[in-house]
């Protein structure tokens, strides 16, 4: 029963089956079939849809609070800059002294800036496992006392949006500072390779990308398995009728604080996956507008969905990378249009548009399609 | 099995598209030289590097209205990066592997250039860099045409403390919080020392990116500034953040007689957006100023004016130093006979090309230009005066001597140093000296 | 040209040249050709010169230099003043004034000034104009002075002040005076009756004085004790003055972040409409201030200082417009959805930045200020309140003022109040509620419109200068509560305020960051913001 409400749902199906066969098909034709032939995927191609998946696994992330849950963050960028610092460090530790002042023990931005000696803060991320432990512990932990303190004093609707914004805003004001340790506005950067493997080599690039991948599809798996739950139920309850759902006995914190940390948890991955494939991380990742940007992902793709997340952040990706190229003067006025049409005439998103994912009559979607389509006050006010 | 025909028919769209793409690349002749142009037209740093995309079209058309470089036609790729770090990496790859440019001519912010460095790197692409900066880098990838902090930072400061300057005894450094300054104003204080300034006479102020609010920091340096000695303000605030700044100075009264302010980041384009006649007499240093007096830069500014079609445009320094930096491109490929990177890296070193405001600037191994440097004083016209020159070029210094880490790094990219890096020659053994 | 110029040349022309005709032209103008020279050290030579002969027909001569308005031909190095007229330039003889007639720009030579000469020519021009009939030059010529605090002008110095009936400006040239003397005096008796003149006036100028007088270490034990004691007497004065400006810049940064807000109050706060458009309707303000500013430079240059009369309610219309057509457009058929909207209006935000960048390029524009907005009022005390701001922060009342009148005392702010508290009720009791939303929404955009034309006067007029807003203006509205008027203009101040408090200690960035995390924390104790509303809105 359980496994069959996992894939019970046509939009899902389609997504682990695009993702298995971009973790497997984009590597092989990377890497096996000769760059004159017409199906070689060449290496930048390998780069951009690995960061796309990065983001898609971002999206996924603010779905599962703002699609179940109702809680709109408009700072979900800051877990995921988290995670990309944590593993930016892990990174910037493993340079040791190939940096260009050849210095063992300090990176080369603390070498300029005077720094003596390491920040109390970095030890421990030259070790892999403890690196991705902070991964996953810096965003959650954050996101743990961010939303206990929250929750508990029941801010929601504008102001919970207006806060994480705020938490964001601040994030990166203090990783600006060049007194932090972190790099200031240039960020980490200057890589050179993770557990021993060249981060330029095609080999280590597409298996990269086929990690993405497949953390899109298990992070897909673990969401739906929360949402498709009991629990998921609740959080539905909670989206749709906060007070009812705790006049009803349930305590509504709760499950928003354990929701809430999932995802920023699943947002530092993101993070984590992501800055060894740009290349960089900077305080610019904390910008609220791009914490926005992850929010009309999920919009253009289908609010509640998780697919219609991934969707969303790979169509609006592609999009923009297609129009900066193409149209460097037009785009903003494509993707904003792109945005105003969207809401307008895709209320439900791209998956409520398009009958190959069910979202017209909802079926299989236990009513959801339904219902996320309604106006629905309690999510916003 | 429903669902197999829609995992098909998604598949067979995406197919589709892909396809499209490849086609649309391949359509595209071979017997053009690509010309890559990273510049953002949208976000925060469009404000300045529009300007800069302009100059390279500009460029690139003159060369072709002059029958084009080895016989062809040369293009140019204009992409958006949007003031956006991660995109700049992504488009430079974008441009080198996808569109195959010859050369890339971009970036402005040190972020961005960072962004892109390993790109380039890993690519063996070729980035013209037009912007001052904080130096402490030397890429065999990159040629640096805009000022290192020994061509603008350090006369500045030996200005205003000459009789002409004012005899400055006490200094105020404001910066916007991100590298540049950071390091500039680190190299600063250690030249300060050096020349007996105690640190009880320097103070040192970060503000955020786009900081607007300056009341607080203009009063504070004009309490600073009543200790009695003769106090002036460098000032490597960033971009934006600037207007606000002089509009407050002007407001507070502070007069360029009275306590000088001479800036790193603002040039006639920054001008432009202000009302200069309260700030006469502050200062700038740059290797370029628009209203230098020479032939050259007639012809320039006439040129620029027809292509942007508005006699109202100014010109600034890193227009100059794209200027610069093309020339010497096309001279290089034209030496080398082809576009092909490693040739024309070779073919750079040495590499002249007349200044706009006089003298010669040539292309050092280290892969800096050896410029003049110029200071200026803001007239009421929103133009600089020069009221300082250096006698000849300085040559550009990519390792500051005044950070002890730094000072023992050289960069060299010739026999037998071959690095950028490093403390002695790759090929000491060799008896190539 | 500069006014004080203008009246100088005037008050010049009237009283002095017919008196001095016919003196020594000849050495004169040998005199003036110094102005000439290669280096700025003969150039200082040649206007100390100038100077000492107190010959009032230099003055033009001197302020033309002074300006940049003194060139050289490129034909024979002579000096001339040329002023710009249309294409070509109108060259005049330094002394006397006589035409010289028209030249091109190529054909001159600017003389070049640089802050030491500049220094020196205002010293110059002090002495010089110190008895001018004009009380606004003789102002000027006694800062100069006071500047320079040459001892060969205290004859002149003393002669003025004999004459002078403008108590203030007697005061401040007997400060010249004893600030001269403090320095050049012979006499310890004398110093010491200059440092007690000086200890009655604590200014930040006095204090630079002393502690340059006492760093210099020259006079007398005595003198310099007594020095070092009014030092510590003046500092101790200025310190009560410098928090009031702390608190005035906090006012001031308080009265911007509230225009800036308190359109979205309305948009936001009180239609519910997340509106992240919000900044670019202040951007077009402060682009409509620019334009027509540019139509009072082409058409009526005299009148430039009404310009932002003209432009508060040019910039209300057009980003009232603009707001309208936004809500009849899009945001009407989103209503009930309000996070849609923030989707929709960041769409919007993108292609206004972009619109704007298109119409009129990527740079900065040149917004000027009107002659009452320049400058500042300084207290003796050294309390510094500038023009600007003064009048931004009575703008923001105003306007907040306008707007509480409309919705209190007009039909349309009942209407506006009925339809966004109970919209079925009014639309029953014939209230045509889209044209109210129309209009509800119009407003709040267009006062963010003259939000704009004041923030043009302090920051940048660029595509991006909505997007500096935008999120200060967020946490405003929700610090002081959504859909409370008085919560936003409590929220502006108190956030201005703090601000401005932690600044000095803590550096601009930590300041910023301290608030927001007080911001965060706030919310936690009351999580509607400051001024909540009560009652069944709260949970609708």
């Amino acid at each position: 029963m359980r496994a069959s409400l996992l894939i019970n749902q046509r939009g899902g199906q389609v997504l682990l089956a695009c993702m298995v066969a971009l973790a497997v098909g984009v590597p092989a034709l990377n890497l096996m079939v000769p760059a004159s032939s017409a199906f070689h995927v060449p290496d930048y191609m390998v780069g951009l849809v690995g960061k796309y998946l990065c983001f898609a696994l971002l999206a996924m992330a603010l779905d599962l609070v703002w699609g179940y849950c109702g809680i709109l963050s408009l700072g979900h960028g800051a877990f995921f800059a988290l995670g990309g610092y944590a593993m930016g460090m892990h990174l910037m530790r493993q340079i040791g002294d190939r940096g260009v002042y050849g210095n063992a023990e300090l990176p080369d931005f603390m070498v300029f800036l005077n720094w003596k000696e390491l920040p109390w803060y970095w030890h421990g991320f030259d070790v892999f496992p403890f690196a991705m432990l902070m991964v996953m512990a810096v965003p959650g932990v954050l996101a743990f006392v961010f939303g206990w303190f929250a929750f508990r004093s029941r801010v929601t609707g504008v102001y919970l949006s207006i806060i994480t914004q705020a938490m964001t805003f601040a994030l990166m004001l203090a990783f600006f500072r060049n007194d932090m340790g972190f790099g200031g506005n240039n960020g980490l950067t200057d890589f050179k390779d993770l557990l021993g493997f060249d981060l330029q080599a095609p080999g280590v690039r597409a298996a990269l990308f086929a990690a993405s991948a497949m953390a899109v599809a298990l992070a897909y798996l673990l969401c739906r398995a929360i949402t498709a739950s009991r629990l998921g139920r609740v959080l539905l309850a909670i989206r749709d009728a906060e007070s009812r759902a705790r006049f009803l006995g349930y305590r509504v914190e709760y499950y928003k604080l354990f929701t809430f940390t999932v995802s920023a948890v699943l947002a530092g991955i993101a993070g984590a996956l992501y800055v060894p494939q740009v290349g960089i991380i900077n305080p610019s990742e904390f910008a609220p507008a791009a914490s926005i940007e992850v929010v009309i992902w999920v919009a253009v793709g289908g609010r509640g969905t998780l697919y219609g997340a991934v969707l969303g952040a790979m169509l609006v990706n592609y999009a923009k990378t297609y129009f900066t190229g193409t149209l460097p003067e037009l785009w903003l006025y494509m993707l904003g249009g792109l945005f105003v049409a969207t809401t307008i005439f895709l209320p439900k998103g791209i998956v409520g548009a398009v009958p190959t994912f069910g979202g017209s009559g909802g079926k299989g979607l236990g009513g959801l399609g339904k219902r996320f389509g309604r106006p629905s006050n309690q999510a916003a006010e | 099995m429903m669902k197999f025909k829609n995992l098909f028919r998604a598949g067979a769209f995406a197919g589709a598209a892909l396809a499209t793409g490849l086609v649309a690349g391949l359509a595209q002749a071979a017997d053009t030289i690509k010309v890559g142009v990273l510049h953002s037209l949208s976000g925060t740093m469009a404000i300045s590097e529009t300007t800069l995309k302009d100059t390279v079209l500009m460029m690139v058309d003159d060369l072709n209205k002059n029958g084009g470089l080895l016989g062809k036609k040369v293009e140019a790729v204009v992409v958006d990066p949007a003031s956006n770090w991660p995109l700049f990496a992504e488009k430079a790859r974008e441009l080198i592997e996808k569109d195959k440019v010859s050369v890339v001519f971009g970036c402005w912010t040190s972020v961005s250039r960072k962004s892109v460095l390993p790109v380039f790197e890993e690519l063996n692409g070729l980035l013209f860099y037009p912007v001052q900066y904080e130096g402490e880098e030397s890429s065999r990838n990159v040629f640096y045409t805009g000022a290192a902090p020994n061509q603008q930072a350090i006369p500045a400061v030996d200005y205003l403390m000459s009789e002409d300057g004012g005899a400055a005894k006490r200094w105020v450094l404001l910066g916007t919080d991100y590298v540049y300054p950071r390091t500039t104003n680190k190299i600063l204080r250690a030249y300060l020392h050096s020349k007996g300034v105690a640190d009880a006479d320097i103070m040192e102020n970060y503000t955020p990116f786009g900081h607007s609010d300056w009341q607080s920091i203009v009063a504070s340096v004009k309490k600073f500034a009543s200790a009695g000695k003769k106090t002036a303000v460098v000032s490597t605030i960033n971009g934006d953040a600037n207007v606000p700044f002089y509009k407050e100075l002007g407001n507070q009264g502070i007069k360029a007689e009275d306590i000088p302010v001479v800036a790193f980041s603002v040039g006639e384009e920054e001008l432009a957006g202000l009302d200069t006649a309260p700030l006469v007499g502050h200062l700038a240093a740059w290797n370029y100023f628009m209203s230098v007096d020479s032939p050259e830069n007639a012809a320039f500014i006439k040129k620029w004016h027809a292509f942007i079609k508005n006699e109202k445009r100014v010109t600034n320094d890193p227009m100059e130093a794209h200027y610069i930096g093309f020339k010497m491109w096309v001279q290089a490929v034209e030496q080398a006979g082809t576009t092909a990177v490693d040739a024309v890296r070779q073919a750079m070193y040495g590499q002249k090309v007349k200044n706009l405001t006089g003298g010669v600037a040539v292309m050092n191994t280290n892969h800096h230009l050896s410029k003049p440097v110029l200071i200026g004083e803001i007239q009421a016209d929103g133009q600089f005066e020069t009221v300082w020159k250096t006698d000849g070029v300085v040559v550009g210094d990519a390792w500051s001597d005044f950070i002890p880490e730094s000072a023992k790094l050289t960069a060299d990219w010739t026999y037998p140093w071959v690095c950028g890096n490093c403390e002695k020659p790759k090929y000491a053994t060799g008896a190539g000296m | 040209m500069h006014p004080f110029v203008r009246t100088i040349l005037a008050a010049l022309l009237a009283f002095w040249l017919p008196a001095s005709a016919g003196a020594q032209d000849a050495d004169l103008q040998a005199l003036v050709d110094g102005l000439a020279a290669k280096s700025f050290n003969q150039k200082i030579d040649a206007v100390d010169k100038l100077a000492a002969t107190g010959d009032p027909k230099v003055v033009p001569v001197l302020t033309a230099l002074l300006e940049g308005r003194l060139f050289t031909l490129k034909d024979g190095d002579k000096l001339v003043i040329a002023e710009r007229k249309g294409r070509v330039y109108v060259t005049t003889a330094p002394l006397g004034g006589a035409n010289l007639g028209e030249v091109k720009k190529g054909d001159l030579t600017k003389v070049r000034v640089n802050n030491k000469l500049r220094g020196e020519l205002r010293a110059a021009l002090g002495g010089l104009t110190l008895l001018s009939p004009d009380p606004s030059v003789r102002a000027e010529a006694v800062d100069s002075v006071l500047k320079a605090r040459d001892a060969e002008l205290m004859p002149v110095l003393e002669k003025a002040m004999a004459r002078e009936e403008d108590p203030a400006l007697h005061a401040r040239m007997a400060l010249a005076h004893a600030a001269t003397n403090l320095f050049a005096a012979k006499k310890e008796e004398a110093r010491l009756e200059a440092l007690a003149r000086l200890s009655e006036s604590a200014t930040p100028e006095v204090r630079s004085l002393l502690n340059e007088f006492v760093a210099g270490g020259k006079g007398t034990e005595k003198v310099i004790a007594a020095a070092k004691e009014t030092l510590e007497a003046v500092e101790g004065r200025l310190r009560l003055w410098e928090t009031v400006g702390d608190v005035f810049r906090g006012i001031s940064l308080g009265s911007v972040l509230l225009l800036a807000a308190v359109g979205l109050a309305i948009t936001f706060g009180v239609m519910g409409v997340i509106n992240m458009a919000h900044g670019e309707m202040v951007m077009l303000g402060a682009y409509t201030t620019f334009v027509v500013q540019e139509a009072f430079r082409a058409y009526a240059p005299g009148a430039f200082d009404l310009s932002l009369v003209v432009a508060v309610p040019a910039a209300f219309l057009v980003s009232g417009a603009v707001g309208i057509a936004i809500e009849r457009g899009v945001i009407r058929f989103l209503y009930g959805r309000p996070l849609e909207t923030l989707l929709a209006t960041w769409g919007i935000s993108l292609v206004l930045q972009q619109a704007v960048r298109s119409v009129f390029g990527p740079t900065n524009r040149d917004v000027g200020a009107p002659e009452w907005m320049s400058g500042a009022v300084e207290f003796s005390n050294g309390l510094l309140l500038t023009y600007n701001r003064l009048w931004i922060i009575a703008f923001s009342l105003v306007v907040v003022g306008g707007i509480v009148v409309v919705l209190r005392k007009t039909a349309f702010g009942l209407q506006m109040r009925a339809v966004t508290q109970n919209r079925a009720m009014a639309n029953s009791m014939g209230i045509r509620t889209g044209a109210v939303d129309a209009l509800t929404f119009g407003m709040g955009s267009g006062i963010a419109g003259i939000a704009g034309v004041a923030l043009s006067q302090i920051d940048n007029v660029s595509p991006n200068l909505g997007q500096a807003y935008i999120i200060d203006s967020f946490m405003v509205v929700v610090f002081g509560g959504v859909g409370n008027i008085w919560g936003t203009v409590v929220g502006a101040f108190s956030l201005g305020i703090v601000n401005k408090f932690l600044e000095p200690v803590a550096g601009a960035v930590l300041a910023k960051i301290l608030v927001l995390i007080a911001i965060i924390l706030f919310i936690q104790k009351r999580p509607r913001g400051l001024f909540a509303l009560k009652g069944r809105a709260v949970e609708a």
